[in-house]
């Protein structure tokens, strides 16, 4: 990549933004990155808890898990919509109306979600197991369980809208969704090298994220109904399949939104194109099928389950594991290795995240092994994996589009990189560290208060996390800095973008 | 070594190794750019490799774990097991005896009067030894041999409300004469 072109090549003129564009994305990443500080100092205080350096009463603890799963989990799936929509825009038509609208029931969705907790006392942790959110003890209302179900429901009907459009694009473009994730040629035919990798993982997004966000609203509304017509019993094997449906096919198709940010920015800084090809159509196939079928491996402790299905869960978390390694994490390395690569802050970020993910499900396909579920399942374990690929995995995707977004306005992030990136690293693997290390000696999750063998690991994590959140602090003041400060760039070189 | 050592060793070999490809490449990842095309050929002659070894590796770990199949049939009783009922309530555990042998499968029957419950055992060594969920209308049953003998902690490993964290009790488990080693 010669120097002359660098500018247009890393901020192509069709990605620039319109005003109303801009500030439907502004409101986007804004948002994200505040709850997202907020959310991290609630888990610091949650560590801080376990590990006696705090006094947090259990009904408190409780409360904040279940805003910090609930948010983090929602904010995620906002952030990587954000990721999804910057960058198919550029492919399929998409209405703004539509992204904004998801913003807008996202916002009403999270202020019922933080009423019901926070004013409610509603704690039944984000999972709303049935029937726990009905069944407290007295410590919260029936009223505060539904207030934060029907706040799930408006941010899964703002999904839906966001989803529906991008269907709607992708099939006026392409033909059908099929095309769009290239399943005409799986077998054969040539490989048409311009389809865009982000309209494959899109195309898979709002296929399977549609059905899951569906099967969350059908568990959401029986457990409605079930609130207030508690004769209408459900079955609690039943409604734990659909919500751990839900639950496993949403957060993970933050992962396949926010990917999109490596496949569109990696090339543009390693001058490598980076294009589908047969495995990558295979690899994201298969992904469309098997995430949609693995989530058994939630319910392996489930032993009245069909055991076929508790077999399928190990193998599928097996296989699940392969597009990752096989395609997307070797594809990146393939693509860095020899490049002359230029270490932008959103270069390292993205590469970052591809470490993150691919490390992160080593000890997350070993917990699908049925016989090592026996003793790590809701164990620390757990939070371990899977902070891993989401803080050291999607954060880092939703956080190289933001530099990216900043860079096109400001001089180089590559200072605030090289300052904030080493600590977030070092105390993002101290923290989930510190967690497998707590399961590995069977720290079970979800303990409001730990036995004192456990304590030490309790506070490495609490120091680990408070490294996170310094350099997310740095991270966040630089990025709102950049996109609601002036530009560093002349007007003219502004409107070239 | 505890199952969890075992489970440990190998992540943390796993994690190494992801690190180690990712420390190799970013290393060689300046200087002057190589062609594209001529890394991505041997990059995916190398694959092709290592993809086949991936396959064959999880095809065995598949095999070896899942036989015998470590969950126990739910149907078929077995005989001369020592049962024991298990009934989990917000936020205790009531267990129908407190003691068992060592060297002889005890039946544990798992379910639950209100919301869910993780059943969890803990060994005299403060790890987790088996566990199951403990449901509402449903009955998990779990068999396990004890070799150990002492005290065992049983915890609550599905969040169930305010007193999660506090939900223990325990059982013994005793050597008999009788018993195999
Ligand atoms: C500095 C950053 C973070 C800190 C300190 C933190 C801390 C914690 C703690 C202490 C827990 C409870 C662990 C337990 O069960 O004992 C937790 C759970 C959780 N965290 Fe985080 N976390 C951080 C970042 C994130 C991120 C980035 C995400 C996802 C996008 C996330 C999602 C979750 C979820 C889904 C749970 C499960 C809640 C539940 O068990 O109901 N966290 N976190
Ligand atoms: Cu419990």
């Amino acid at each position: 990549m010669n120097a002359v072109n660098t500018a247009s090549v890393v901020h192509p003129a069709n990605e620039s933004l319109t005003g109303a564009e801009r500030v439907v994305l502004n409101l986007y990443i804004i948002s994200a990155l505040l709850v997202f500080v907020v959310m991290m100092l609630i888990g610091l205080i949650m560590r801080m808890a376990q590990g006696t350096w705090l006094n947090v009463p259990p009904n408190i603890f409780y409360e904040l898990m279940t805003a910090h799963g609930a948010g983090m989990v929602g904010t995620m799936g906002l952030a990587s919509c954000a990721v999804m929509w910057f960058f198919l825009r550029k492919y399929v038509r998409l209405h703004l109306a539509m992204f904004a609208a998801n913003y807008v029931l996202f916002m009403l969705g999270a202020l019922a979600i933080l009423a019901a907790v926070f004013i409610g006392g509603y704690a039944g942790a984000w999972t709303f197991l049935y029937p726990l959110p009905v069944h407290s003890m007295g410590q919260w209302s029936v009223n505060a369980a539904a207030l934060f179900m029907i706040g799930y429901l408006l941010i899964g009907v703002g999904f839906l809208l966001f989803y529906l459009d991008a269907m709607l694009g992708i099939v006026r473009t392409y033909g059908n969704l099929a095309r769009g994730l290239g399943l005409n040629r799986l077998f054969g035919g040539e490989i048409d090298k311009t389809h865009p990798p982000a309209v494959v993982a899109s195309t898979m997004v709002v296929i399977v994220n549609s059905l899951g966000i569906l099967g969350g609203a059908i568990v959401l509304v029986m457990s409605l109904i079930n609130a207030y017509v508690p004769s209408l019993t459900l079955d609690a094997l039943l409604t734990k399949n659909l919500i751990y449906f839900f639950g496993h096919v949403f957060i993970n198709a933050t992962i396949y939104m926010a990917v999109i940010a490596v496949y569109e920015l990696l090339p543009r800084f390693s001058g490598r194109a980076w294009g589908v090809s047969r495995p990558f159509l295979w690899a994201w196939a298969a992904s469309t099928v098997m995430v949609l079928i693995v989530y058994p491996h939630h319910l392996l402790m489930d032993n009245v389950m069909p055991h076929w299905m508790l077999v399928m869960g190990q193998i599928i978390s097996y296989t699940s594991g392969l597009p990752v390694f096989v395609v997307t994490a070797y594809g990146a390395l393939t693509n860095v290795y020899r490049s002359g690569i230029r270490w932008s802050l959103p270069a390292r970020l993205v590469v970052l995240s591809m470490f993150g993910w691919a490390a992160g499900i080593v000890p997350a396909i070993i917990d699908g092994t049925i016989s090592a579920n026996l003793v790590m399942h809701n164990t620390q374990w757990v939070p371990g994996h899977f902070h891993f690929y989401l803080l050291l995995g999607v954060l880092p995707m939703v956080l190289a589009l933001m530099f990216h977004l900043v860079d096109a306005r400001k001089v180089s992030s590559d200072g605030v990189g090289r300052a904030g990136l080493p600590v977030y690293l070092i105390g993002g693997l101290i923290f989930v560290g510190a967690f497998l290390a707590a399961g590995h000696v069977s720290a079970p999750r979800r303990f409001a208060a730990h036995l004192p063998q456990w304590v030490p690991y309790d506070r490495a994590g609490s120091i680990g996390a408070a490294l996170v959140i310094l350099a997310m602090l740095l991270f966040t003041g630089y990025i709102l800095g950049g996109l609601l400060g002036a530009s560093d760039n002349a007007p003219a070189a502004d409107a070239a973008r | 070594m505890t199952p969890q050592d075992r489970i440990w060793l190998i992540t943390l070999l796993g994690i190494a190794l992801v690190a180690l490809v990712f420390i190799y490449v970013i290393a060689r990842s300046g200087g002057v750019p190589a062609a594209a095309g001529e890394v991505q050929t041997r990059a995916y002659a190398i694959r092709r490799w290592w993809f086949i070894a991936l396959l064959v590796l999880g095809v065995g770990v598949t095999w070896a774990t899942l036989r015998p199949f470590p969950v126990a049939d739910q149907r078929q009783l077995l005989p001369g097991a020592q049962i024991v009922d298990v009934v989990a309530h917000q936020w205790f555990w009531e267990l129908s005896r407190t003691q068992v042998n060592a060297g002889q499968p005890v039946e544990f029957r798992v379910t639950s009067a209100d919301v869910n419950h993780g059943f969890a055992i803990y060994g005299p060594d403060d790890r987790i030894v088996v566990q199951t969920q403990a449901m509402p209308a449903f009955t998990n049953r779990l068999v396990h041999t004890f070799r150990r003998p002492g005290f065992y902690r049983v915890l609550c490993l599905e969040y169930c409300g305010l007193a999660h964290h506090g939900m223990a009790n325990q059982f013994e488990v005793v050597a008999t004469t009788g018993a195999k080693p």
